[in-house]
């Protein structure tokens, strides 16, 4: 029963109940007007034959004389099915007929009208008829008239089918009203287990879609996109999690071993000290792990979008270039820069220059080439039509193809590179501030070695800077 | 290592912060007074001679930017170094537009903001005014761009000039990485690895290399100061 009670309430049902009702209302006036109107045509039809046959019994007694008349209407009464006639004499009295009773005043006047009679001799009760009554030149009055009954009983065949018909209709209507709203309840339904199990904690369900390409089709698709990103989202969440506990965890059961080890073993103030120093140190790299991931977050937000202004692009390479320089010559690295004068980017400086600053720290660190001890780094800003394009690129081992993407990500070091020092976030940081500039970071193969490219777009204009 | 103590007010209303700031300071030889809110140290700001103010940014009853504010609007120009847990690029912008003068993100270590309040302490200090610097043997000439050691002349890069020029401004004092790479290079971010230590060892090869005694000195833990290692 509740069930029933849920389809009744439901839009669909109401939405097919107003259309029925707005038919039902519609087809009830047209029809309403087929029967009045086929009424009418009847009644003229036999407004027709009255005066016809009026015409006719006229002619008469114009030829052959009222005796003349009186004898038609004799013969032509007694014929089944015939006509309604009266003849009376100048005072009224009934000369000839077959018509038994009468309305008193129907007598009085002359013309065509709808009247009740009774047949002479019948035992029927009054019937409807259409009657014409003509004053004849002697006085007399002659009333020719047709029942009407058929008339009334076609009306009533007629309305009675029709309303037997209109009654089908909002059967019909009904019916099919509870079957579109169960359809669309049965799809609601469908939407509505889904976003229960979802709500209960299980991110993998999905809207079932049933490939009519109709509205609730395009509902479902779209929703189920948006609960894949936020699946999406919540895995990445829950590896930048993990990624955390286990990233910071390995630095900090370091730091816990070395304090260990110093209560142990250290002798001289000169051991406590020095291990010291290295907590310090170890806290400290901690520290600005936590601050990068910090600035990684804010940029993904865009927050740091308020402080940006024209800057420019080569001046950030050159001045980036010239802080790792002597760190590069000490690598064995050769630096080459590039930088086109006048490219504007609307932007942060201090960030742009860190996402550079992280790139050329990687370059150095994994920037030699295998097997020798030298190599080219290269730090470019070039313009490209509406874009302008930072380069950092190097001789050393590269990422292949397939770990480029898995390279962008959070605390990733690749396998070569998990024996040097590093946090693991300055490509995911140079990524988010590259992505905070409205712009791109991408990897390439720079035959040897790796290519970054971050593109940004260019800032017509000149630099405040 | 400092022969002038300064007068410091420290506005931070974590206590426990601040008593072992008020401590580590008064241990580095300087007088240090603690306020616990905005109000308080506004009060205190105003009406006594500090050398430096260390201000918290979230204070009680009145924000550190507001402190420094009203401060400035009365004509104070007491130094101000600002202390904030919010780290990023816009939040210092917003603080040294409000009126201070350097910044510094918790969690910051001990000697950084020593070295960042002396160096704030010598503000006006004769050094900033010379056009020629020296330490020993040592010259730095501000407007000609030359470095003279002894009776030899020294080339130098032009950021190696501003390396040695801020050493030199701040001769005696502490110069901690960070500072340097503000300074110099105008960046605010962490140089993740030695970047500027390169960039010393090759100006000390070039100021120090074949002399009896060094003038550039490595501070363990901190970070380097420039100094006659004669006195």
């Amino acid at each position: 029963m509740t069930a029933l009670v849920k389809l009744f309430r439901t839009t669909a049902f109401k939405l097919a109940l107003g259309l029925l009702a707005v038919f039902v209302l519609a087809a009830g006036l047209g029809l309403g007007y087929v029967v009045w109107k086929s009424g009418r045509v009847v009644q003229e039809q036999v407004a027709a034959m009255v005066d016809a046959e009026a015409e006719n019994l006229m002619q008469r007694y114009r030829s052959d004389g009222f005796l003349g008349m009186l004898q038609a209407i004799a013969e032509r009464a007694s014929q089944p099915g015939s006509f309604l006639y009266i003849v009376t004499a100048p005072n009224g009295a009934p000369l000839a007929g077959n018509v038994g009773t009468l309305p008193p005043d129907v007598l009085d006047k002359t013309g065509i009208r709808e009247t009740q009679y009774t047949r002479l001799g019948a035992n029927e009760g009054p019937a409807p008829a259409l009657v014409r009554l003509e004053r004849l030149p002697n006085g007399s009055r002659l009333l020719v008239g047709r029942d009407l009954s058929e008339r009334n009983r076609f009306a009533e065949i007629l309305a009675s089918t029709i309303l037997g018909g209109l009654a089908l209709v909002i059967l019909v209507g009904l019916a099919g009203g509870l079957i579109l709203a169960r359809r669309v309840l049965v799809r609601l339904d469908g939407m509505t287990d889904t976003t229960r199990t979802i709500m209960a904690g299980n991110l993998s369900g999905r809207i079932p879609v049933n490939g009519s390409g109709d509205e609730f089709d395009r509902l479902a698709l779209s929703t189920n996109q948006m609960l894949e990103r936020i699946g999406e989202l919540m895995s990445e969440l829950r590896q930048v999690t993990d990624d955390v506990a286990h990233d910071l965890k390995t630095p900090l059961t370091r730091l816990r071993n070395r304090a260990e080890e110093a209560l142990r073993s250290a002798r001289t103030d000169e051991d406590y000290r020095a291990t010291l120093d290295r907590i310090i140190e170890e806290s400290d790299a901690l520290i600005r792990t936590f601050n990068t991931m910090l600035l990684i977050a804010r940029a993904e937000s865009g927050a740091a979008r308020e402080a940006m202004s024209s800057v420019n692009a080569g001046e950030i390479v050159e001045s980036v270039a010239e802080l790792y320089e002597p760190s590069a010559e000490e690598a064995g690295l050769k630096l080459d820069i590039r930088a086109a004068p006048d490219l504007v980017v609307h932007g942060n400086r201090e960030l742009i220059g860190q996402a550079l600053a992280n790139l050329a720290d990687n370059a150095i660190k994994y920037g030699v080439a295998e097997g020798s001890s030298g190599g080219t780094i290269s730090l470019a800003a070039e313009g490209d039509g509406d874009r302008v394009r930072f380069v950092v690129a190097d001789n050393g081992p590269g990422i292949p193809a397939d770990n480029r993407a898995r390279a962008l990500e959070r605390f990733v070091r690749l396998e070569s590179s998990r024996t040097r020092p590093g946090s693991g976030l300055g490509l995911s940081l140079a990524n988010a501030i590259a992505r905070l500039h409205g712009g791109t970071l991408d990897l390439a193969d720079n035959a040897p070695g790796l290519k970054v490219i971050i593109e940004l777009p260019r800032e017509r204009g000149e630099a405040s800077e | 290592m400092y022969e002038t103590a300064m007068r410091i007010l420290l506005i931070e209303d974590d206590r426990e912060a601040a008593a072992y700031l008020v401590k580590a300071l008064r241990e580095a030889g300087h007088v240090p007074d603690h306020a616990v809110d905005g109000e308080d140290g506004y009060a205190q700001a105003s009406t006594n001679p500090y050398d430096v103010l260390v201000v918290d940014r979230m204070l009680p009853k009145l924000d550190g930017l507001s402190v420094i504010g009203r401060l400035r609007g009365e004509g104070v120009r007491t130094p101000v170094l600002i202390l904030s847990a919010l780290g990023q690029v816009d939040d210092r912008v917003a603080g040294l537009r409000a009126g201070g003068d350097d910044y510094l993100t918790k969690p910051y270590a001990f000697s950084e903001l020593l070295a960042r309040i002396e160096a704030l302490g010598r503000r006006g200090a004769p050094n900033a005014a010379e056009t020629v610097y020296k330490v020993g043997d040592l010259e730095l000439d501000r407007l000609a761009h030359t470095v003279v050691r002894g009776n030899n002349p020294i080339v130098l890069q032009p950021r190696e000039f501003r390396l040695l020029e801020y050493l030199m401004r701040h001769a005696g004092q502490v110069v901690t990485r960070t500072m340097l790479l503000e300074n110099v290079w105008d960046y605010h971010f962490d140089p993740q690895t030695n970047v500027i230590d390169v960039h010393i060892s090759r100006l000390r090869s070039k100021i120090d290399k074949g002399q009896d005694t060094p003038l550039l000195h490595t501070v363990r833990g901190a970070g380097y100061m420039i100094r006659d290692g004669a006195r």
